[in-house]
């Protein structure tokens, strides 16, 4: 079932009645496929939390529309709407059994849908089964560990087979290692089963790494969507383009002139039809490439190991932040002893925004 | 380093051991003065028959002063009138302690001040408060208490609720005695409610469950711990009941059919018919013997169904 999202926009009253309200979402339009793993992507407080609780219905929004389907589901609230929700903490019933927590949804059907003892165990079964907790039916959810709590909680907002699925940063509450095995997991349960799933994270790493589409947000708006390859390198701003990738992508204070791309005194790179003035220049970390006669310089100040790659940690005066970090080939190591190290670009890792607002200029093509 | 010998360790543990039992020491003397010691005292009273504080004799150890006890027709009186104070008051005053605690918590304007209002007769004095009641219920040669007045009014025959029969009587202090617990239990389940984690309910609506059973399955359990200790806290004070009574009826409490346990304990050792500490001690045990009985069930029905987290 694809979900539509029309001009939401959520406000919150001001607290006390006094002074201006929130706005945690503005304008808000998207399509999210069916059958897809869709991510929310912002950095805290974006509204993303708020998208989610109003595609549940546990917010109203203040205006927009949300069709599920066809249907018009603005107005109807949650139970109706036929969601599966997986709360940040898990929302475990804490004094129930790993089973009783799954058949809870199911004890709430009536009339017609009304299930039996018999085929509610053998749905529990089947969704236990999927996560992988079929062992740990007759345990308290405060005996299992976090990944195990994670499972139960996804198998109980499936067990109801539900036309969507929302999960609120459903990763954050584990440890490193378990979070990169849960997310391949919820990838994999997503996959089987089919059911159009939103995901909310500030970890783009997470987002990335298994939903077909990430949706970027910041400040309730809309910034960017698309596959996750596409959106990493082909940002729109310089936002998405700060917030995808690890590490960081630099960015530097330059200038446009004569078609060129100036940092400091380095004309790095052509840039056709970019008007002579300010820009601000943002390099992945992948975009150098070590080049002894390159034409932009930094200040080395420490070569890091990673295995395949290396990292060349260096200074340069127009940067944002206060090193350059770029990625090359442990083969191009520079040698030892030297104080400048030299770059050339790869010019589709390298973007050029708007000094003042940070909209992306694309320079034509060559 | 070396490792110490056995020897040495033990000798440390000792030394240690007399440490702590020095710090303990003034609380312990405190415990054992004011506690310890009085408890075995009316423990040594009760099987010493006919004991006299001027002469500190007592004329032979036996179990008369419970056949006493057990035998007297006021002892029986007060331990009828107990347990209906509390098998009326407990119940009650949890159910309705709790109904006002959910009406609390899903209101949100007006809440501080009900709050407030409920917490009043938890900061009042009990005789003052006694006070208010005989205004409501007693019978005087001007008035015949606002109670009446209402009941006289929508045709009801006026009733003596303060020296009339067993069960007007019977009411004014169960009456009284819920007046009186309600507003603590209000305190702590509102902050028990409180406490229960919202994204359980956002949980529990998502999932389409109905009000009832958000209650029952979900609440209910989540506040459970806090409900268990009001139960008991609320059996024990109901067992100790005695200056509501006198609050209500005055010091001749066997006069007014009225006596409690307790009350029977004070009147065997300073009331009119005093200057029995044997009959006291006894009647005393067998309060404690009931009271332990009676948490001992509760604590066996809790393990089963209260949660905690």
């Amino acid at each position: 079932m694809k979900v539509v999202l029309e001009g939401l926009t959520k406000q919150f009253p001001p607290r006390g009645g006094k002074g201006e309200g929130v706005t945690a979402v503005k304008n808000f339009s998207f399509e999210i496929p069916d059958g897809k793993l869709v991510a929310l992507l912002g950095p805290s407080g974006c509204g993303k939390s708020t998208m989610l609780n109003m595609i549940c219905g546990l917010e109203k929004p203040t205006s927009g529309k949300i069709f599920f389907g066809e249907d018009d589901v603005t107005n109807v609230s949650p139970e109706l709407r036929g969601v599966g929700m997986v709360f940040q903490n898990y929302a475990l019933y804490p004094h129930m059994s790993v089973y009783n927590n799954i058949i809870f949804p199911l004890g709430n059907l009536k009339g017609a849908e009304k299930m039996t003892k018999e085929a509610m165990k053998e749905r529990a079964e089947r969704v236990a089964k999927l996560v992988q907790i079929d062992r740990l039916m007759d345990r308290k959810p405060g005996e299992l560990s976090g990944g195990q709590q994670q499972r139960v909680a996804i198998a109980r907002a499936l067990v109801k087979t539900p036309r969507l699925l929302l999960m609120d940063e459903p990763l954050s509450n584990l440890d490193a290692r378990l979070r990169l095995q849960t997310r391949e997991e919820i990838r994999r349960i997503q996959k089987e089963t089919g059911v159009t799933t939103v995901f909310v994270t500030h970890d783009q790493e997470e987002a990335m790494s298994i939903s077909d589409t990430i949706v970027v947000m910041k400040d309730g708006e809309l910034h960017q969507s698309g596959k996750p390859q596409e959106v990493y390198d082909d940002p729109v701003n310089l936002f998405v383009a700060k917030f995808l990738g690890t590490p960081a992508i630099n960015v530097f204070d330059g200038r446009a002139e004569k078609g060129r791309l100036m940092i400091g005194d380095d004309a790095v790179l052509d840039i056709p039809g970019v008007k002579d003035g300010p820009v601000k220049a943002g390099i992945r970390p992948e975009g150098f490439i070590y080049d002894p006669q390159g034409p932009f310089k930094c200040e080395l100040d420490r070569v890091e190991v990673m295995g395949r790659d290396i990292s060349i940690v260096s200074v340069n005066p127009a940067c944002e932040a206060p090193v350059v970090r770029s990625i090359i080939d442990s083969d191009e190591r520079p040698e030892e002893g030297i104080k400048t190290v030299r770059f050339r670009l790869r010019p589709g890792k390298v973007h050029v925004f708007d000094a003042e607002t940070g909209e992306r200029i694309r320079p034509d093509k060559q | 380093m070396p490792v110490p010998a056995d020897e040495d360790v033990k000798a440390m543990i000792e030394k240690n051991n007399i440490k702590a039992w020095l710090y303990l020491l003034p609380a312990l003397i405190f415990m054992i003065v004011f506690m310890v010691y009085p408890l075995l005292d009316v423990f040594v009273y009760s099987f010493e028959e006919g004991y006299n504080f001027v002469s500190q004799r007592s004329g032979g150890t036996g179990l008369y002063n419970f056949s006493y006890v057990l035998h007297d027709t006021y002892f029986l009186q007060a331990v009828r009138n107990t347990f209906l104070m509390v098998i009326i008051t407990v119940p009650l005053s949890t159910g309705f302690a709790l109904l006002i605690s959910l009406a609390l918590s899903s209101v949100t304007k007006v809440r501080e001040l009900f709050q407030t209002i409920y917490f009043l007769p938890y900061v009042t004095n009990t005789l003052a408060v006694g006070l208010v009641f005989m205004v409501l219920f007693k019978k005087t040669a001007y008035s015949d208490g606002l109670v009446n007045l209402l009941i006289t009014m929508f045709g009801g025959k006026s009733v003596d609720f303060i020296d009339g029969p067993y069960w007007a009587k019977m009411f004014v202090m169960c009456f009284y005695i819920i007046w009186v617990v309600l507003p603590f239990k209000v305190l702590l389940l509102t902050s028990a409610l409180a406490s229960v984690n919202k994204t359980y309910y956002n949980a529990a609506r998502v999932d389409g469950t109905g009000s009832m059973r958000v209650f029952f399955r979900i609440t209910l359990p989540m506040i459970s711990p806090t409900i268990f200790y009001l139960v008991i806290t609320g059996f024990i004070g109901a067992f100790k009941e005695y200056s509501d009574a006198v609050a209500l009826f005055g010091t001749d409490l066997n006069a007014a059919g009225m006596n409690t346990i307790v009350g029977y304990v004070y009147d065997m050792l300073y009331g009119d018919s005093g200057g029995y500490p044997s009959f006291a001690s006894a009647a005393a045990i067998i309060l404690f013997a009931i009271v332990l009985t009676i948490t001992s069930i509760n604590l066996l029905v809790s393990k089963k169904h209260v949660f905690y987290s």
